[in-house]
């Protein structure tokens, strides 16, 4: 498959994974919560790209796009949340809690990036050149923890691209009343360059990840990657304040699907859109029929 | 001749030797200085790639060790005072203590969080109190406290071999204690496995009559009652056996008391916990709980703490609010004269 057609398979992937979870979610099928990654797409496909056996990635509560694109089982994750016993973590985490191979996700804002800045540093202290890639979000950023780990990885010189997707929302508060200064200058203050990208575009995104990359790998040193990107759907489900109007503007000029759709010919995206719709839908399936997992007594 | 301070940094020194993945993080842990209160001393000379001076930022550290401990390495982190503990919950509570599990179990977090709780010595409000309990109780999280009636070096050793995650719980006082104590010759302890690595001492004036009463406690604390047991013997002819905790928490198996303190209870039928934290809410009463819980007779019960207030910093208002020996002898009598009575 030519590197085209392997993006937007990705990138479909995530899309109908997320699309499946927020149609389901009201026949109850699922356990908890979510948080789609519907317009984000082509930051995990365009990042992910870049990264190897040895890399580690931490993710936020909006993960499945990034466990997706890191090479993650669908099945997988939908029986997660589901609370299925095949769950990649056997149902105890849930949507904002997965780990499988180096990936892990915290649904704790912040918490994370200090984790994350230890596990690099722990590459550079055995003398690898392994790296870790995290992403946050703009609300993530007014976590303080943040700026003591990002101190810490300057000093240290751990290498970890920080990937900041910022969608200028945090739930329902938009970027202006919770955010002062800008979002490069926070990493630039600690001397951690910062390579700002505003694009839908994962051809954009992947050329800029794999500089930002090779910074981190051949120079051993912290980067931010800040990636103004867009939220389409809610933050959870059914829970959007914006208007319709605003929402639909976004579809219109920056869905990461329809922007690399033109460098497919059409019977090829077709192809794609079967194939990838078939996926899910077994996925799905399978997941459903799974069983619960086994009452645990005295967990420790 | 040694002190609790020598044996933990001897345990610290001995640990890096055997073992390359064991790394030190904390502020000002560099020699010359070695630490707030020395326990690193020395290590930066031996394994200058292996101390790391930090930043004053808790969280920050806190949640680096764990990038390195899920990363295979060994990490012992020093908080310098243990009333900074409370900079550290989100790192302990929803990461570190839970990484392991929630990933689905698979997962190593090999990681010790060391520090000096305690007052006694005007630090006043905000570097004097034992706020252990504030992280009793959290799954996958082990609280350990040395004790100079045990080994607190192979305690903290043991702690850095552990698989899962440890609050160490050290105490500022109980650093220049002796182990070999020559005020405490007139005891005996006999020692047993309380659960895992941690050991239960049971510590009893030697050739005393049989014992009217059980103490719990740990840390600095235990050797406190220590000094009450023997006043106790010999000016008021009240004869206790007091049972040494190294581990916190968990106490014993599911629910269960740890078998030296049910031994002793069982003859006994008369607890007295002891602690330097504030009385609500403390480790006494999980103990004096399961305890309750897991007796068949009807026992005798009465805790020692701190009065619930802030530890001021003044001689005189701080001794007004830790449980000293005479706090500690006086509830024990109390106790001890409502039974008779
Ligand atoms: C410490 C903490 N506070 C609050 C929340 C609740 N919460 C979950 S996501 C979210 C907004 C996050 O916004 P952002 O970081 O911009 O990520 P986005 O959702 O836009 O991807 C909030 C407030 C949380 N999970 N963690
Ligand atoms: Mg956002």
């Amino acid at each position: 498959m030519s590197d085209a057609a392997a993006r937007y398979r990705a990138m479909l992937r995530i899309r109908r994974f997320e699309e499946t979870i927020l149609d389901k979610f009201p026949t109850g099928v699922f356990h908890g919560t979510t948080h789609t990654y519907i317009g984000q797409e082509a930051n995990a496909v365009g990042i992910l790209d870049h990264i190897r056996e040895g890399d580690s990635v931490f993710s936020n509560h909006r993960c499945h796009g990034h466990f997706l694109a890191y090479g993650g089982d669908m099945r997988g994750l939908f029986a997660e949340l589901m609370g299925k016993a095949t769950g990649i973590c056997g149902g105890r985490g849930g949507s904002q809690h997965i780990h499988w191979r180096r990936f892990y996700s915290n649904g704790v804002l912040g918490s994370a990036i200090p984790v994350a800045t230890g596990m690099g540093l722990a590459g550079r202290l055995r003398g690898d050149d392994d790296i870790v890639v995290v992403f946050m979000g703009d609300g993530a950023m007014g976590e303080g923890v943040i700026y003591e780990a990002l101190n810490m990885a300057a000093l240290w010189r751990a290498p970890v691209l920080y990937v900041v997707e910022n969608n200028r929302i945090a739930q329902t508060t938009p970027i202006a009343l919770a955010m002062a200064g800008t979002i490069p200058g926070r990493f630039e203050g600690f001397g951690v360059p910062a390579l700002a990208i505003a694009s839908s575009d994962v051809d954009e995104i992947s050329l800029a990840a794999s500089k930002a990359i090779a910074e981190v790998r051949d120079g051993g040193t912290p980067q931010a990657l800040v990636i103004d990107t867009n939220r389409f759907a809610p933050h959870s489900k059914g829970d959007d304040t914006r208007s319709q109007e605003a929402i639909e503007a976004l579809w219109a000029t920056s869905c990461p699907i329809e922007i690399h759709a033109s460098r497919l010919d059409p019977n090829q995206r077709e192809e794609l859109a079967a194939e990838v719709a078939e996926e899910v839908s077994q996925a799905f399936a399978a997941a459903l029929a799974d069983p619960e997992p086994d009452v645990e007594v005295g967990a420790a | 001749m040694s002190t609790v301070l020598e044996s933990l940094n001897a345990g610290l020194h001995g640990a890096m030797e055997a073992n390359e993945s064991v790394y030190i993080l904390g502020e000002d842990v560099l020699d010359p200085y070695g630490g707030a209160f020395k326990v690193t001393r020395g290590l930066s000379t031996a394994y200058p790639d292996r101390v790391i001076t930090t930043p004053v930022s808790e969280a920050g550290f806190v949640g680096v060790a764990t990038g390195l401990a899920l990363s295979g390495l060994r990490p012992v982190v020093e908080i310098m005072f243990g009333d900074f503990v409370t900079l550290i919950t989100d790192q302990v509570i929803n990461g570190l203590s839970k990484y392991g599990w929630m990933y689905g179990g698979a997962l190593e977090i090999p990681l010790v969080i060391r520090t000096p709780m305690g007052g006694r010595r005007g630090y006043g409000p905000t570097h004097s109190q034992t706020l252990e309990k504030l992280f009793l109780g959290v799954p996958g999280l082990r609280v350990l406290a040395p004790s100079a009636f045990t080994d607190p070096g192979g305690l903290l050793r043991a702690a850095i071999d552990d698989p899962g995650p440890v609050l160490f719980v050290e105490n500022k006082l109980q650093y220049q204690r002796r182990l070999d104590d020559p005020a405490f010759s007139a005891l005996e302890s006999r020692l047993q496995v309380q659960e895992g690595y941690a050991t239960a001492a049971t510590v009893g004036v030697a050739g005393a009559p049989r014992p009217q009463l059980t103490i719990a406690a740990y840390g600095d604390m235990a050797e406190r009652a220590a000094e009450a047991q023997l006043k106790m013997a010999y000016e008021l002819e009240i004869f206790s056996e007091l049972v040494v905790l190294e581990q916190l928490d968990p106490l014993g198996p599911s629910g269960d008391l740890p078998r030296a303190l049910a031994d002793s209870l069982r003859q006994t039928g008369c607890l007295l916990t002891v602690e330097e934290g504030t009385h609500t809410h403390g480790w006494g009463a999980e103990v004096v709980a399961r305890a309750v819980e897991t007796s068949a007779q009807k026992l005798g019960i009465a805790r020692v703490a701190a009065f619930d207030s802030p530890v001021p910093a003044s001689r005189v208002l701080e001794a007004s609010v830790l449980p000293d020996v005479d706090v500690i002898v006086g509830a024990a009598q109390k106790l001890v004269a409502a039974l008779d009575g």
